[in-house]
């Protein structure tokens, strides 16, 4: 019987990868552990290692394809006696015919530009299609040809090229002294940033994700946010602290959680939170230059994705503006992260059933645009809100409080919070589904305010 | 790595050391150890009064070993140091005035009264804290330095702890990587004996302290904290050390704190017969005058003249923080964040 040999998942995020090279050829003899092709993922390069012993029947998918989906059939592995199926299927003709290389992932792409968006996008005529992550790493690389006292630090980011390889090419354009590795070690390396920060430095400090940021949550808020203040205006800490945030896939709880809240309660941080790649160049630029600790929090899920981005090394977005995604006058979807490009899928299936959602992406957490989403309010009467992380004092909370404060007399309904459930992050993927807010989440909630 | 050990040099400046301390510098470490404990003294004296509030956490006794490094100090070099701060302060050039105006909470405090004790701050002269979190000012110290070094400027940074804060964790996170990199700092520990109210025997598993940086290839050093002249000889050797760019050092300054942990604390975990041989055998500050006389570097109408200097000083500080105004209600909300 043969063997099947499929596209394995080489990350927790991974849905598909590119099957570079194959270092074995029909026929060959191989033993567990032989290393049969080279895979590239959105990270990295990898090695597929056999498992089993016997010869290679077919190579199914041939080298260079990409898109290749996880779990694609790429080769099969012939037992002792058996014999190929007959070289009906030649190597050199990938079957079933995998995606176009250049195709981009699946976010949904919408229109550059908002009409009712104040932000600086309208400007800019040339745009072209990136990752979140290329946008990221764009952003910080034309920051630092900007600014020679801006620098990159966190684990992993110079010789590795970022756990998540946001930080790729950076150490070959920039060095090792403003490229920095650091040990693992976030309590003392959060803490060095401040006091670089404070000695004239512009770091942006790289949490492999924020979860691990707890270690150095003293260095955020009592060194970074406070100091100003007790310093009565002299140890200003222009610092980034970035990373993803969220759930990212079956990592399970220590490595799933929505920080936005944490952070955005302290006066003396801006709290970020991009979901499109020209959310994430715009919105990065603008944090390096903030003279403010900034809190970037980034999503893995969203970092392979394409978005339009403005072709310019000028694009910057204002911190502390929302950005209206999609204009609409029956309910207001407020979302940031990646709950925007949920919030957008659920607003086009509410549209098919005549309901016409706005959906706001906050872009940033603090300072709010508080004004966007009243004026919102105004027009539509209902909020629903979005986010990843608990409900529990969630930034859901915190928007309904301004709105009951702000535009009480203008809501039919009662503001709804669409959340992670309130339970720890499991790991099993049927009970992950459920834990997290899904379309379907907000949909129902958008016509239960909608009274539908 | 063997620790240095840098022990008291009892017997009056090192003889025949080229970088021997000159009778006018001698006069000027027994001024500046004078005016902190007069200084500290009158803190206390506001505290009891009800004028300074909070925490309060005086140096009396150590004064030593801030005034013995701030000799080695350059223009241009950063220190750092917990919540036991006034001392640093002062020997960093700072105004008492507005020292003691920031204690008593007012507008012409450091931190325009937004601060208190622990949280006061000059770029100016290079103090960058004054901070309340136990250890939290060590890894910003490597920062400080990290930004000497990227800059090229020259500088130095000092990090100051006590040895309570020598057991935080960040501490040796900071170690490992000054000495990766090489950074341009000294980390000095206090050993005042006591972490608040825990003994070093009973918080510390080693107590030979210094020798934990020889886990990160740091250079260590251990020197009698009470003794300026000791202390100042170290710190060259350990700046020296730092500005030839052979890494940080570590340096263990075995002192003591005559006072509580802070003005709450009365000190019940140690005998009035330690600290009373503390004060009487030990005091550093005694201990230089009786080096200055024997000398004959100054006469009584000489150190009457300038104990009376400092005692104005500090008068002067005092009234100035009673007289000062509270900040503006304003003050409320400015400086959270720098408008971009």
């Amino acid at each position: 019987m043969a063997i099947d040999i499929l596209m394995p998942a080489l990350s927790p995020t991974m849905t598909e990868g590119k099957l570079s090279k194959w270092l074995v050829k029909e026929g060959d003899q191989v033993t567990s552990g032989t290393i049969l092709a080279e895979i590239e993922t959105d990270k990295a390069t990898m090695e597929l290692e056999c498992v089993d012993e016997g010869r290679i029947g077919r190579l199914v998918i041939a080298e260079g394809t990409e898109g290749v989906p996880v779990n694609q059939l790429i080769a099969t592995l012939l037992a002792e006696g058996e014999s190929a199926p007959s070289a009906k299927a030649p190597a050199s003709k990938p079957t079933p015919p995998a995606k176009p290389a250049a195709a981009p992932a699946k976010a949904a792409l919408p229109a550059p530009i908002a009409a009712s968006s104040p932000t600086g996008e309208a400007q800019h005529s040339t745009w072209k299609t990136q990752t979140v992550r290329e946008a990221l790493r764009d952003a910080m690389a034309e920051e630092m040809r900007r600014d020679p006292n801006v620098f990159l630090m966190g684990e992993e980011v110079a010789r590795y090229q970022g756990a998540y390889k946001i930080s790729q090419g950076l150490l070959d354009e920039f060095g090792e002294k403003r490229v920095v590795d650091t040990p693992i070690t976030e309590h003392g390396f959060a803490g060095l940033g401040v006091g670089a920060a404070f000695g004239g430095l512009v770091p942006i400090v790289e949490f492999m994700t924020f979860n691990f940021a707890m270690q150095a949550i003293d260095h955020i808020i009592n060194s970074a946010a406070k100091t100003l203040y007790m310093s009565g205006g002299q140890m200003g800490c222009p610092i980034v602290f970035r990373g993803p945030n969220g759930a990212a896939a079956r990592v399970a709880a220590q490595h799933s959680q929505c920080y936005a809240s944490w952070y955005a309660h302290v006066p003396g941080l801006k709290v970020v939170a991009p979901w499109s790649a020209a959310d994430a160049k715009g919105l990065l630029k603008a944090a390096i230059r903030d003279p403010n600790p900034v809190i970037f929090l980034e999503h893995e899920i969203l970092y392979g994705q394409s978005f339009p981005v403005p072709d310019t090394t000028d694009f910057l977005l204002p911190i502390g503006q929302a950005k209206v995604e999609r204009p609409g006058k029956d309910v207001t979807i407020v979302a940031f992260s990646i709950m925007v490009g949920k919030a957008l899928k659920a607003a086009e299936k509410l549209a098919e059933e005549g309901i016409d959602a706005e959906v706001i992406n906050l872009r940033s957490i603090r300072p709010l645009d508080t004004a966007t989403i009243i004026t919102s309010i105004q027009k539509t009467n209902r909020c629903v809100t979005c986010e990843e992380g608990w409900a529990f004092s969630g930034i859901g909370s915190e928007i309904a409080a301004i709105i009951m404060e702000q535009a009480f007399d203008h809501l039919d309904a009662p503001v709804t919070r669409v959340a992670g459930k309130d339970v720890p992050m499991p790991y099993a993927a049927n009970l992950e589904v459920l834990a997290l807010p899904q379309v379907a989440d907000i949909i129902e909630a958008a016509k239960a305010v909608c009274y539908r | 790595m063997a620790t240095k050990k840098v022990t008291s040099s009892r017997k009056g400046p090192a003889q025949g050391s080229n970088t021997a301390p000159t009778v006018d510098e001698l006069i000027k470490f027994y001024k500046d150890m004078l005016l902190i404990r007069r200084f500290e003294e009158r803190a206390g004296q506001l505290y009891g009064m009800g004028l300074i509030g909070g925490f309060c956490h005086l140096y009396i006794g150590q004064e030593a070993v801030v005034v013995g490094l701030q000799a080695c100090a350059n223009p241009g070099d950063t220190v750092v140091t917990s919540y036991r701060d006034h001392g640093h302060m002062l020997a960093c050039g700072m105004d008492p005035k507005g020292v003691m105006a920031e204690l008593t909470g007012r507008a012409s405090g450091y931190s325009k009264g937004k601060g208190g004790s622990m949280h006061m701050f000059s770029r100016e002269k290079g103090f960058f804290g004054g901070h309340g979190i136990v250890a939290a000012q060590v890894p910003i110290g490597t920062g400080l330095a990290f930004a000497h070094k990227y800059k090229n400027d020259g500088g130095l940074n000092m990090a100051y702890m006590g040895d309570g804060a020598f057991n935080q964790g960040q501490v040796y996170e900071s170690l490992n990587m000054a000495s990766l990199w090489h950074l341009p700092v000294l980390y000095v520990v206090e050993n005042n004996k006591y972490g608040m109210g825990t003994s070093v025997e009973r918080s510390s598993a080693s107590t030979d302290l210094a020798s934990r940086g020889n886990a990160y290839n740091v250079k260590t050093m251990a020197v009698d904290g009470m003794d300026v002249l000791a202390v100042r000889e170290a710190g060259l050797e350990a700046v020296e050390h730092i500005r030839a760019g052979k890494g940080p050092v570590l340096m263990e300054a075995k002192t003591y704190r005559y006072r509580g942990h802070s003005m709450s604390d009365p000190a019940k975990y140690r005998t009035k017969e330690e600290l009373q041989k503390m004060r009487s055998e030990h005091d550093p500050i005694d201990h230089l005058r009786q080096t200055l006389i024997t000398m004959k570097a100054l006469d009584d109408d000489g150190f009457k003249a300038l104990d009376k200097d400092i005692k104005d000083t500090v008068l002067a500080a005092a009234e100035f923080a009673q007289a000062a105004p509270e900040p503006d209600p304003s003050e409320l909300w400015t400086d959270i964040i720098v408008a971009a």
